[in-house]
């Protein structure tokens, strides 16, 4: 019996992609932003994930605050409190937890309808594709602030109408690369070969086209949830977020309306928006990682 | 466009002839006049016909918030947000480029990779925390600047001069927010677009002829790199209309955007909306249309294919 035709092609189909992924990380681990870029990012998903031991829930109830209003830092709070004596600092743990959510929803929603619009345009072509490519092209001429805030403010305020209307608004660059890569795809000799052997369109494009644009939806993705929690803390701020969840946006929101600038409370103001910022740039740099290792002409740039 | 924008805000829920007699505690009656001035008692159909009639001459309907015609409304706010993103565009754009260019120039200097990780750091940032973070060191704590308006109240009756010196002292922190927060995009796009005309063979040819580096870099780089960032310019003019929206929110600056904050907040306005809306969506549309023709007059390659 011959050793190499016992293993099925089910197996090096799978060992192929084992070493890909491999090579990939050991590239990834050798780049110093996307490594800075991915710590931030853990510190983050732990402060969320660990949020209620961290900053339990009852400390922020509205009625029984722990401190007095707008405390400057102490040792007692260490960000001070709120307009409500609440710790700031436990508002930033919690507003982590809605904010991350958000964009991880925001963003499944956006790379689902991106990817299914883009491989349907790309694999079937003809009409399909024109008709699908220009309501595409339109969503990306529409500015997407305003349409956001139109859509959030007939559609109601909650964590899931945020993230459906941030998925809305930012399928339409992922639905572009990946139709692209479909469209190349589609030519290759083993699509030719699968075709020619009598593969259905299903199996098509389930076995060869969607394992090879996933890289790319992945590396696209990334930057998408750096916009997406950049939009939610830009609507929340605006009045359109969940009026019952604190978000870091919801905490500038609130912020603002109370007066903290006005009050030179700095401690109330710089600590959410200081995540955000370090948030959005630890995705933004892992994202710029990704296409350095996804597309070698930009390494050594 | 137009019939997008008419069933977007007729088809969702919502209740205009509510939140207009919120206030005064209305009959049965009262909201059915209100349904019949506003047309909403017809059929979607002869809705629309009407929608798109009044559009053409101009006629947005009545602001809820306001009580008086969205045109009118959306008018008076138009003039400050042009002139805050006109001088934030104007000022993004010269800047951003000159430091692009610099960069690249420079590639690789410490100064290079500083402007790189602010290019990075402005993107990450919103823009509303940018600009409260400017009043709070700048005219909270310093007290350099106004905080907020556009212009000081009861000046009326002072001189022009020192009506525009007040408009300026005013206009200068929520211009430069917008300013910072373009500045990184135009920067990383020139530095990318001159190192890229950089390595093309006229570049090469000028060197070869003994041109000196400044003299090339000024005839040959730099107005074939401008290109891409003028077509950002020309972009990003819609978008920027929508992204003053926050910082005039924060600096109470009477313009576009905080029209659309009050519509937001009070009620909401849909007509308010749907008439901004349409506005924001129209610029888009046209500033598309200006890059194109301003691409073709610069890149005679363009014309001709």
């Amino acid at each position: 019996m011959n050793a190499g035709a016992a293993r099925s092609g089910r197996a090096v189909r799978r060992a192929r992609r084992v070493k890909a992924l491999r090579s990939s990380a050991g590239l990834f681990s050798r780049n110093k932003m996307g490594m800075a870029g991915l710590a931030i990012l853990v510190v983050f998903i732990l402060m969320a994930v660990f949020a209620d031991v961290l900053a339990p829930e009852a400390r922020l109830s509205v009625t029984n605050a722990p401190g007095a209003p707008l405390e400057p830092p102490s040792a007692r709070f260490w960000l001070g409190t709120d307009e409500l004596g609440r710790s700031v600092l436990d508002l930033v743990i919690q507003g982590s937890q809605i904010s991350l959510l958000v964009g991880f929803l925001a963003t499944a929603i956006s790379m689902l309808i991106g990817a299914l619009v883009g491989v349907t345009a790309g694999y079937f072509g003809g009409w399909v594709d024109v008709i699908l490519m220009r309501f595409t092209d339109w969503f990306l001429v529409i500015p997407f602030l305003p349409l956001a805030i139109v859509l959030a403010a007939i559609l109601g305020q909650s964590l899931l109408v945020i993230a459906l209307v941030i998925g809305i608004v930012t399928w339409p660059g992922t639905a572009r690369v990946v139709r692209a890569q479909v469209l190349t795809l589609k030519e290759r000799p083993y699509v030719e070969r699968a075709r020619a052997l009598g593969a259905g369109k299903r199996q098509i494009i389930g076995r060869h086209i969607l394992p090879n644009v996933f890289p790319l939806i992945f590396a696209n993705t990334i930057l998408v949830v750096a916009v997406a929690i950049l939009t939610e803390a830009t609507l929340s701020f605006l009045g359109l977020g969940d009026p019952f969840s604190v978000s870091w946006g919801s905490i500038l929101e609130s912020a603002f309306a109370e007066g903290a600038i006005s009050l030179g409370a700095w401690w109330y103001l710089i600590p959410p928006g200081l995540c955000i910022v370090l948030v959005v740039l630890g995705f933004t740099m892992c994202g710029y990682a990704f296409d350095e290792i996804l597309d070698p002409r930009l390494r050594k740039r | 466009m137009l019939v997008l924008n008419f069933f977007l805000f007729r088809i969702l829920p919502g209740d205009p002839e509510r939140t207009l007699t919120r206030l005064q505690r209305s009959s049965p009656s009262t909201i059915d006049a209100v349904r019949k001035e506003l047309g909403l008692d017809r059929p979607l159909p002869v809705q629309f016909i009407d929608y798109l009639g009044d559009t053409a001459r101009g006629e947005l309907g009545i602001s809820y918030v306001f009580t008086r015609p969205v045109s009118e409304v959306i008018g008076n706010a138009l003039w400050p947000t042009i002139l805050l993103v006109g001088v934030a565009t104007v000022g993004a754009t010269i800047i951003g480029t000159l430091i692009g260019i610099w960069g690249a120039w420079r590639r690789g200097s410490a100064a290079d990779t500083t402007s790189l990780g602010f290019g990075l750091v402005t993107y990450a940032m919103p823009e509303f925390w940018l600009g409260m973070l400017l009043i709070l060191l700048f005219a909270v704590t310093l007290g350099w600047f106004p905080t907020s308006f556009m212009s000081t109240p009861g000046l009326t009756d002072a001189t022009a001069g020192a009506q525009l010196v007040d408009t300026l002292e005013h206009l200068f922190l929520p211009a430069l927010t917008l300013v910072l927060a373009l500045l990184g995009e135009y920067a990383l796009i020139m530095r990318s677009s001159v190192i890229e005309a950089m390595n093309e063979d006229y570049v090469t040819t000028a060197r070869a002829k003994g041109m000196r580096e400044a003299l090339v870099l000024r005839k040959h780089v730099v107005p074939n790199a401008l290109l891409p960032v003028v077509t950002l310019a020309a972009l990003n003019l819609g978008f920027i209309v929508s992204g003053a929206i926050t910082v005039e929110t924060v600096f109470s600056w009477p313009g576009l955007g905080q029209l659309t904050f009050r519509a937001i907040n009070g009620g909401p306005d849909y007509p308010l909306l749907q008439g901004l809306f349409l506005l924001f969506s129209v610029a888009v549309i046209f500033a598309n249309l200006a890059a194109d023709l301003l691409l073709g007059l610069l890149d005679p390659r363009i014309g001709r294919a």
